[in-house]
């Protein structure tokens, strides 16, 4: 059975506690960068928390907006990947990325009006006992190539194949990326949009979604909650 | 040298023409060995900084998240810029039978192929993986997979490599006749050398026929080539969603200022050539008066697309533009005003006077002055495009590390190398060319001046020199 997985984050709900990030950081070994490189503004977090001000009267809000990467159905990455580096997984309707056939063209992040493509600038390594928490079931990537958010697709499989072996789809709420798992107060919701039974399906239904950039034509799959102030809302 | 004397030589005897002309290959001076040594020192250094970068890590240089992109970027698109005129204006001249083309004619074609060999290894070099730069070849390979041609990157690398090849063959071809003239006045390992090149060209009727039919072919072919390698470049950036890049106006845009830098390089190598190896009385002023005019005129055209694209995108003031264009009265201030002053300000007064364009330390340094303004136009395409993207809360600025900067200087150092050796080992001058046109023509007076003037008109096909 094809799935379509898609991920819904509310902004009413998200904190800006970064507990995502590190959760993110912790399940697909992405390298810590430091202070020094983070400056050079080579952070490797496959999900970012983007803020903003916003002000309203006398009172500043903080805006946050945790980015993952957008899994787009007409994804700007894959058709200017020379060598299929990253292309379109149409069994998960994911956008995949193969490493060992990336040579770094860099073209895939440039072309992601997003920003969400991280690119290893080192041969980045976790002394012991650090490697001892590298996560076994995905590589560690080596310098030189393209990565980026995956909505946790090891865990996507794991699902898969336990549901294979017990001969029965994935069930809603099986597969949960690690960013859902940690978020406290609960504002990522993630599954399949296949199911129309499924809660994210059910999520996606609220007058208060919007997706980011949608008038680029991008399609994503990330999909956001947000209530509008204002005048005129 | 005033113009009386020109065709003294083609009067005097073959071997003073040769002597003259090949002045490059005959005597190996101290000032030679002194410009390659420098030349070279310079290119081991970017040549050490490449592999250093190499083996240590794309971190050594100065890019970054938003910044994927950067000077290596640049020196392409600037080099391949460059490259661009001198096969154009090699076969435009020849099509439309300019009768001071000869003297030119070599000289800016060797700068295509040399400044497309240095431009061609920067997108090599700035693969993260530069060691699997052939994963982009299509193929058969283990990994039963072809490059995706929907891709620019694809196209770039099939335009390039056909243009550098169609390059290397005009080259070549036109220099064949040459070849054996060398090939009868040499001794030694160049005997043997040009011998071997010379491919037996004898001369005769028949083997004319053929070479005119045949570079004819070369000179029609090549310009549609070579227009399309930069629209492809162009494509690099205008097919991607960034703002400042996804415009329809980049591929002729990128033609235009590529032709301009390429006339301005051809312009810098004339005059080297000239002081170098002692050409007054072949390169003369009227060649840098016309190569000014053609200089000029691309002035304007690049200054009007220039004009258009911003207009539009000024005017609208979509945010994503508006970001953009607010960074360069910003951070990206100073780089703006260098490309402004040195490509527009500069160039359109002074190449509007004769006087400079007829004075060749002045059209020189005009030429130095509009490659400086082109490298910094391609650097304002490239970077701040980026800087800026959609998101604004990972706008980062980039500037380069001492291994980018010794790769600006490699490249200048590779193609100098590339040139001085092209000038000690193969005639340097299209003595055949040359000598066809001496003959062809005599000074007449009118009225007070003295004018160049051919007995018959040339018909292409029956040169005999």
């Amino acid at each position: 059975m094809k799935h379509k997985w898609a991920m819904v984050i509310d902004m009413d709900r998200c904190t800006g506690c970064g507990a995502c990030v590190v959760a993110c950081a912790a399940e697909n070994n992405t390298p810590t960068a430091g202070e020094a490189e983070a400056a050079k503004g080579r952070l490797m977090h496959w999900l970012r928390i983007s803020r903003y001000w916003k002000r309203e009267g006398n009172e500043t809000r903080a805006i946050f907006v945790p980015t993952p990467c957008m899994h787009c159905e007409k994804a700007p990455c894959e058709i200017v990947c020379p060598v299929y580096a990253t292309y379109h997984d149409e069994d998960d309707n994911l956008n995949a990325m193969v490493y060992n056939r990336c040579i770094g063209t860099r073209y895939c992040a440039n072309n992601c009006p997003y920003s969400v493509r991280v690119f290893n600038w080192w041969n980045y390594t976790w002394e012991k006992p650090l490697d001892e928490q590298l996560n076994p079931d995905l590589s560690v990537r080596s310098r030189g190539v393209m990565e980026k958010c995956t909505y946790c697709i090891q865990r996507i499989r794991r699902a898969r194949e336990t549901a294979i072996s017990e001969r029965r789809e994935i069930r809603d709420g099986e597969v949960v990326p690690a960013c859902a798992q940690t978020c406290p107060p609960g504002a990522i919701v993630f599954g399949d949009t296949a199911d129309p039974d499924s809660a994210v399906s059910r999520v996606l239904k609220d007058p208060r979604v919007f997706k980011l950039m949608e008038h680029l034509g991008t399609d994503p799959s990330t999909a956001y909650l947000k209530k509008q102030r204002g005048p005129g809302r | 040298m005033s113009d009386d004397s020109r065709n003294h030589l083609a009067r005097a005897g073959e071997t003073a023409l040769y002597d003259e002309l090949s002045r490059s290959n005959r005597v190996t001076t101290r000032s030679w060995y002194v410009a390659t040594g420098i030349a070279f020192l310079v290119f081991a250094f970017g040549l050490g900084a490449f592999i250093y970068m190499m083996a240590t890590g794309m971190g050594v240089t100065g890019l970054n998240r938003p910044v994927f992109w950067g000077v290596m970027i640049i020196l392409f698109v600037f080099w391949i810029g460059v490259s661009h005129s001198g096969t154009l204006i090699s076969a435009i001249l020849r099509i439309t039978q300019a009768s001071w083309r000869a003297p030119v004619l070599r000289g800016a074609e060797a700068m295509t192929v040399f400044a497309l060999m240095v431009g061609g290894l920067f997108p090599i070099m700035h693969l993260g993986r530069n060691w699997r730069f052939y994963y982009i070849v299509p193929y058969p390979s283990e990994r039963q997979l072809w490059p995706n041609f929907r891709s620019p990157l694809v196209w770039d690398m099939v335009a390039i490599a056909t243009y550098l090849t169609g390059s290397i063959l005009f080259l070549y071809f036109g220099m064949i006749p040459d070849l054996a003239v060398a090939r009868d006045r040499s001794t030694g390992w160049r005997k043997k050398l040009y011998t071997t090149l010379a491919a037996g060209f004898r001369g005769s009727h028949a083997e004319w026929r053929r070479y005119h039919v045949t570079s004819t072919l070369f000179a029609v072919l090549i310009i549609p080539v070579a227009v399309s390698v930069h629209s492809i470049v162009s494509w690099d950036f205008a097919m991607a969603m960034v703002p400042g890049w996804h415009s329809t106006i980049f591929a002729p845009y990128f033609v235009a200022g590529a032709i301009y830098s390429g006339i301005a390089g051809v312009i810098t190598v004339m005059a080297a050539l000239r002081w170098a190896f002692k050409l007054e009385n072949h390169l003369t002023e009227r060649h840098f008066d016309n190569l000014g005019k053609l200089l000029l005129t691309m002035t304007l055209i690049w200054g009007y697309f220039y004009f258009s694209e911003f207009l539009t995108t000024w005017y609208s003031r979509l945010p994503e533009d508006w970001a953009l264009i607010s960074s360069y009265g910003g951070h990206y201030l100073p780089l703006f005003l260098l490309m402004l002053v040195c490509n527009f300000l500069i160039p359109l007064p002074l190449l509007s006077l004769g006087k400079v364009r007829r004075s060749i330390p002045a059209i020189f340094a005009v030429s130095l002055v509009v490659n400086v303004g082109m490298w910094a136009e391609r650097a304002l395409i490239v970077v701040p495009s980026l800087a800026r993207r959609n998101d604004p809360s990972i706008w980062h600025n980039y500037f380069p590390t001492w291994v980018e900067i010794s790769f600006i200087t490699g490249a200048l150092a590779m193609f100098a190398l590339l040139y001085l050796l092209f000038a000690k080992l193969l005639p340097v001058m299209a003595i055949s060319d040359i000598k066809d046109h001496l003959f062809r023509t005599t000074d007449r007076s009118v009225g007070g001046t003295v004018v160049p003037s051919v007995a018959e008109e040339e018909s292409g096909k029956e040169g005999t020199p």
